[in-house]
């Protein structure tokens, strides 16, 4: 029932390493059927296979684990200056408000003070 | 290159890796070290360019160092890893995507470190492997990316969903699909090798 099998066939991808659920009408047709189970045969062959693949390793060109351990001591190093950078920011911003509070407290002081020997009367 | 630790280099990644998590240089470039190699080899897989690998390597591995405190440790150290990998790989891929220069071709052959008890095995499983990684080199980068994260590396269909940024159904059918197309390229393109694999 070449229908039947070609709908079965678009399914196997998902089906091969049972992650997903199967049908009971396609599990019966999958055991009864030669074509299919060549075809989910084929999927397991490829799906060991590339299980296999994870015992292989590319060797790294020599000087990429030095490169790679420079380049986290120069963002560490960044990060630090960054750090310091930012707290000195924040205390200069911190005395500039100081400064600017002080100066305002005691302006205003001064006008207070001013307007009180005004009203006062003579 | 030898290690700052002298004689009392944790032996466990775990140790290393809370020794990291406290803020220790030292305890997370004998991390770097004792990883790389594998990590390199995911970027490879991920990107098909040794150029790209070593940008994702580097990029990876600042990540996990700024994103250390971050690690829960629920999950394996070196999992946790893969995801950031693949997350910096779908970053610099798609940067790169229109600089590309240097394919896999010009990457030096991978070195198996299991060796197969049956000599004649081994040459079967080399052939075998040669021939996946070759179909693997012609899948669309956001089809390989699903099939190297599921079908070598085990991930979870969430985790990768999730480093990827997309949904899980997303992540599925492409896996689906990028099994579909492996299977095209091993079986119908192969034509007379066809039952080799």
């Amino acid at each position: 029932m070449p229908t039947q099998c070609d709908e079965i066939a678009v399914l196997l991808p998902q089906v091969v390493d049972s992650a997903e659920p199967v049908s009971l009408p396609v599990q019966r047709h999958v055991e009864s059927c030669l074509r299919c189970q060549a075809e989910l045969a084929r999927y397991r062959r490829m799906l060991r296979g590339l299980q296999l693949l994870r015992t292989q390793y590319f060797e790294p060109a020599p000087g990429m684990l030095a490169a790679t351990l420079a380049s986290i001591t120069a963002a560490s190093e960044r990060r630090a200056v960054n750090s310091v950078l930012t707290k000195r920011r924040l205390a200069y911003a911190g005395a500039v408000a100081g400064a600017v509070a002080a100066a305002g407290t005691t302006t205003a002081a001064l006008l207070l003070a001013r307007a009180k020997r005004r009203t006062l009367p003579v | 290159m030898a290690s700052d630790f002298g004689a009392a280099v944790p032996a466990d990644i775990a140790d290393l890796v809370a020794a990291a998590r406290e803020g220790s240089r030292d305890a997370f470039d004998e991390i770097v070290r004792r990883t790389y190699v594998d990590t390199y080899t995911l970027a490879v897989r991920l990107t098909a360019t040794e150029e790209d690998a070593r940008d994702v390597v580097q990029e990876a591995y600042l990540r996990a160092w700024k994103g250390l405190r971050r690690f829960r440790g629920d999950a394996q150290f070196s999992t946790w890893m893969y995801r950031i990998t693949a997350n910096t790989a779908a970053t610099v891929t798609s940067k790169r995507r229109r600089q590309r220069t240097v394919h896999l071709d010009e990457v030096a052959d991978p070195v198996e470190t299991e060796v197969a008890f049956h000599p004649e095995l081994a040459t079967e499983n080399t052939e075998l492997m040669a021939r996946l990684s070759a179909a693997l080199d012609e899948l669309p980068p956001r089809l390989r990316t699903l099939v190297v994260l599921k079908d070598i590396y085990g991930l979870s269909h969430e985790d990768i969903a999730e480093e990827l940024g997309i949904s899980v159904t997303a992540a599925k059918v492409r896996l689906h699909r990028g099994r579909k197309r492996m299977r095209d390229l091993l079986y119908e393109e192969a034509g007379s090798h066809a039952d080799a694999v």
